[in-house]
Parts: C-alpha cells; sequence; structure tokens
C-alpha cells in the first residue's frame, strides 16, 4: 500500500523534471527578489549596528536563505485541488482505493524534493556567490534547519490543503488562494523578519501558524537560535503540525458530505 | 469612434459575466489591495526602525507608493497579457483575434479588460492626498494636469515594455517565464533607485525603466529637484517605449502562422 504513495512521489518529481527549463527563470526571480530586500535593508541599517534583533549580516543571510526555502516549500496544492473539485474530477478521486489528501501531500512531496534538488540548492549558491551570505558554522544549526525546514513544507501544504478544500464551500476561491499567498508571505516573516514588526503585531504573530514557516527556521539558520532553544522552536513547529491536522480533518469530512459535482 | 464603441460593448459584457458572480468581484478587489497593502506594510514596519531611506523620509516613500499605485491600477485594468502565449498562440486563440476588424492588440487588451484594478488607482490618489498633506505639499494649478500626464505615461511605459516581451512569444512557442520575471523587476522601482547600486539604476532608468513608474515622476511633486529634469523624461520615455513595444507587436503578428494542425 505503501509503494502506491511513494510512486506518487516519483511521478510528480519525473514530471517536475520534465519541465526543469521553467524553472531556471524561477531561480534568477528569487535572485531578484533578495536583491531588491537586500539593497532596501542595506540602505535603512547605514551605520545601525542592530535592528530588531538582527545585524545587518544576519539579515542578509536571513533574507536569502528565506526566499530559498520558499523556493523548496512553495506548491500549487492549494490550486491542483480547487481544479480538481471545480471540474468535477474530484468525484473520480474518490472512489479510488487511497487517501486523496494523502495522495496530494505525496504529489507536494515530489515536487518539493525536485525543488529542493534543482531549485534551492543551485539558487542558494548563486545567492552565496551574489550576496554577502553567511552559513552556519554550527552542525546542529544544519541539522535543525534541514529538519525545520522539512517542516515548514508539511505547514505550508497543510495550509494550501486547507485553501484548496474552501472551493467545496465556495464556488470560486481565487481571491481565498490569492489572499493566502499574501498573508503566508507576509505573516511568514518572508518579507519582514517577525521580530521587527511592532510590538502588538508581533505578539499576535507569534500564536499564529505562520512564523513556523519561515521565521523560525530562519533564525536557526542565521544563529539567532542556538543549543536547546532550537528544540524550542521546533517544537512550535510539531504542534502546529498536529494542530492543523484538526481543521484538514474535519472539512475533509464536510466537505465529502457536500460534494455535488455538476454536469456530468 | 468605433473603437469606442466597442469598448462599452465589452464593458457590458463585462458587468454581465460579473454581476452573476457577485461575491467573487469583492474578493478580487480585497485580494488584490491586500497585495498592496502588504507592500505599505513593509515601508511602515521599515521606518519604525529609521528615519530615512536613501535621503527619503516615510511620508515621501508612501507618497511616491501611493503615485505607483495609480498607473500600475490603470495598466492592469486595461492592460493585462498575463498568460497571452498559452491562452492566444498554444489554444489558437490569436486566428479568431484576426479574422475580426479592429486592431488585434486592441481586442486582445479589451478581451481582458479588468475595472477592479481601477480601485487601486483610487486608493493611490487618497494615499497621495495623506501623504502630500503631511508633508505640506500645496495644491497647484499645474499638479492635477501633470500627474494625468505622468499617470498615463507611466502606464503607457508599463504598456510599452510588457507588449515588446510579450511579442516574443510570436517567435517562440515555449512559455519563456519572462513576464513573471519583470513583474519582480518591477519592484525595484517603488523604492528611491538611490539605494541600489549603479548597475541597477542604469537598468531601471534605460534598459527596463521601472523607474520611471514610480520615484522619478512622484519626485517632481515632491519638489525633489535632483530629480526634475528625469521627472519630465517620462512622457519622453514613454513615447519610445510604446513605439518599440507596438512596432515588435506588428512585426510579430506578421510573422504568426497560427497553431494550426
Amino acid at each position: 500500500m505503501l509503494s502506491v504513495y511513494t510512486d506518487f512521489i516519483r511521478i510528480r518529481f519525473l514530471t517536475m523534471l520534465a519541465y526543469r527549463v521553467n524553472y531556471y527563470s524561477g531561480i534568477l526571480i528569487y535572485m531578484l527578489n533578495i536583491g531588491v530586500y537586500y539593497f532596501t535593508w542595506q540602505a535603512i541599517y547605514g551605520d545601525k549596528g542592530e535592528i530588531g534583533g538582527f545585524t545587518a549580516s544576519q539579515m542578509t543571510t536571513y533574507i536569502a536563505v528565506s526566499w530559498m526555502a520558499r523556493a523548496f516549500y512553495f506548491n500549487n496544492l492549494d490550486r491542483e485541488i480547487a481544479t480538481d473539485i471545480r471540474d468535477g474530477s474530484i468525484a473520480i478521486q474518490f472512489i479510488r482505493p487511497y487517501n486523496y489528501l494523502f495522495v496530494k501531500m505525496m504529489q507536494g512531496f515530489g515536487e518539493g524534493l525536485f525543488r529542493f534538488t534543482l531549485f534551492m540548492i543551485p539558487g542558494m549558491l548563486l545567492a552565496l556567490l551574489l550576496f554577502p551570505v553567511r552559513l552556519p558554522t554550527d552542525p546542529l544549526a544544519w541539522i535543525g534547519f534541514l529538519v525545520m525546514l522539512f517542516f515548514s513544507f508539511l505547514i505550508n501544504s497543510q495550509l494550501n490543503i486547507l485553501t484548496g478544500l474552501m472551493a467545496f464551500f465556495v464556488e470560486n476561491n481565487e481571491g481565498i488562494m490569492r489572499m493566502k499567498r499574501v498573508v503566508v508571505d507576509l505573516f511568514s516573516g518572508l518579507v519582514i523578519p517577525i521580530s521587527l514588526f511592532p510590538g502588538w503585531l508581533s505578539s499576535i504573530m507569534q500564536w499564529l501558524p505562520f512564523q513556523a514557516i519561515t521565521y523560525l527556521p530562519g533564525s536557526v539558520f542565521t544563529g539567532r537560535t542556538k543549543g536547546t532553544g532550537i528544540l524550542e522552536v521546533f517544537g512550535i513547529q510539531l504542534i502546529w503540525f498536529f494542530a492543523l491536522l484538526i481543521p484538514i480533518f474535519f472539512t475533509w469530512r464536510a466537505a465529502r458530505k457536500r460534494l455535488f459535482v455538476q454536469g456530468g | 469612434m468605433y473603437y469606442i464603441g466597442l469598448v462599452v460593448e465589452y464593458l457590458k459584457n463585462y458587468m454581465k459575466t460579473r454581476l452573476t458572480y457577485r461575491a467573487d468581484f469583492w474578493v478580487e478587489v480585497v485580494s488584490d489591495l491586500l497585495m498592496q497593502a502588504s507592500n505599505l506594510i513593509f515601508i511602515f514596519v521599515v521606518f519604525g526602525h529609521t528615519n530615512t531611506l536613501g535621503g527619503w523620509s516615510e511620508a515621501e516613500v508612501v507618497f511616491v507608493y501611493g503615485f505607483f499605485m495609480v498607473p500600475f491600477g490603470l495598466f492592469s485594468c486595461f492592460v493585462n497579457l498575463w498568460n497571452f502565449s498559452e491562452r492566444y498562440i498554444v489554444k489558437g486563440e490569436m486566428d479568431r483575434i484576426l479574422t475580426r476588424p479592429a486592431h488585434n492588440l486592441f481586442q486582445i487588451f479589451l478581451e481582458n479588460i479588468d475595472p477592479p484594478g481601477l480601485i487601486g488607482s483610487l486608493i493611490g490618489l487618497i494615499i497621495m492626498v495623506i501623504s502630500g498633506g503631511q508633508l505640506g505639499i500645496e495644491l497647484l494649478w499645474w499638479h492635477i494636469p501633470v500627474l494625468i500626464l505622468f499617470a498615463v505615461s507611466a502606464t503607457l511605459i508599463y504598456t510599452g515594455i510588457y507588449i515588446t516581451l510579450t511579442s516574443l512569444s510570436f517567435y517562440s512557442d515555449s512559455p519563456t517565464g519572462i513576464i513573471p520575471l519583470m513583474y519582480n523587476i518591477q519592484n525595484y522601482g517603488r523604492y528611491p533607485v538611490t539605494i541600489y547600486n549603479r548597475a541597477i539604476q542604469f537598468l531601471l532608468t534605460w534598459i527596463l525603466p521601472f523607474a520611471f513608474v514610480g520615484i522619478y515622476p512622484a519626485s517632481l511633486f515632491l519638489g525633489r529637484t535632483e530629480m526634475t529634469h528625469m521627472a519630465w523624461l517620462t512622457p519622453v520615455m514613454a513615447a519610445i517605449f510604446l513605439t518599440i513595444g507596438l512596432t515588435s507587436w506588428n512585426v510579430g503578428v506578421k510573422k504568426y502562422r497560427g497553431a494550426g494542425s
């Protein structure tokens, strides 16, 4: 049974590989994004030593690693699920002998593997050449970051699945999906590290799952979180991973009862 | 006259389809604005930690962003070439367009018209008024005609760049990903160009002149004398880039042979 699911990983990986040329320009786009924030932050730092607990050099590293992490964990599971629901092919998925959401997760992982090896790693190497990024020297930081990166992917995919399933309840969830993307980019700390937000806002964000996607792994990578602190932030990720299973379970159950396929 | 009639007809059609899905309309508006809001939040957070960005104050940077929203809104309303290659070339829709009497590019613009974009322009104007008030800018008689001139010129610069790049899809049939690239480069134009290094400044001024869609024209209203001459170049750049765009488009259409099977 397990081999069914691993096959989905393999197939998606190979599909992505066939279209790899499309991702070359993706690397360039990410470099541009890193660049715009890099230059803006450089201008902001000027002669300031530290902003929000970040030194200028940590900020550069944080920006680069956050965008490259996004290159890995980003996927379009929300759009894929919404399309399946809207064109009715979800009905076929229901009668197949597997769990649809689990399959989606596996496909997302296949895509993630592709993105990790052919997008994130080359992108990171390029970023090292272009910007003064400082890699961690502590092996614990590397291990912590890589484990947490995997959970970034899981949590981001969970949020995507939830957003995609909304298509069961509203006829067109295009707007919701776009909003989710903006919210994730902003609240995950990709655009601005959480500690730089005004106090009240950053304390709200600490109670939301988004920081587990970018901010927490980024803190480990830049060495702002060390030693047992790594376990603590990883704990936050774990809690969110399990907590998000609950709404997914209930949405999925409610959705199956609600399903009607138009036409046919 | 004929073309104005077409605009009216397309708008009527647009309204009819939109009224069927009223909720979608508002969700789309809100999600577009959220995107802009997140950029503004970035500016506000940044100025929570610093007083100037490359010599520009918070109110000035916000003013520039407000100005940027005006042409950007106009552009996203009237010019929508996103997915042109997939929709028109790969699916062969371009053949249908070419059999009709109106100019093909004009038809494509009309088919993709997106009036909600204009709400962004409106909010941009409001932002300009508020931050302009904070800066103590007095409204002079020439401000309004010049604002219209600059906003239209900036929109045409955008249009020129995107037409040029989209016309590449007449020559190569694989989606190249150049357009998403542009959407990211244009982000650079929102901030004072002086914070970037020389090469990027040159790129944003003369090659992909996104600086003319934000900082340069807006600086005139802010009384930034060091950029005045650049501000007045905006309409000139618009004329140049629109000409390049339309020429490469028309040449591309001549070469177009249809996807046919």
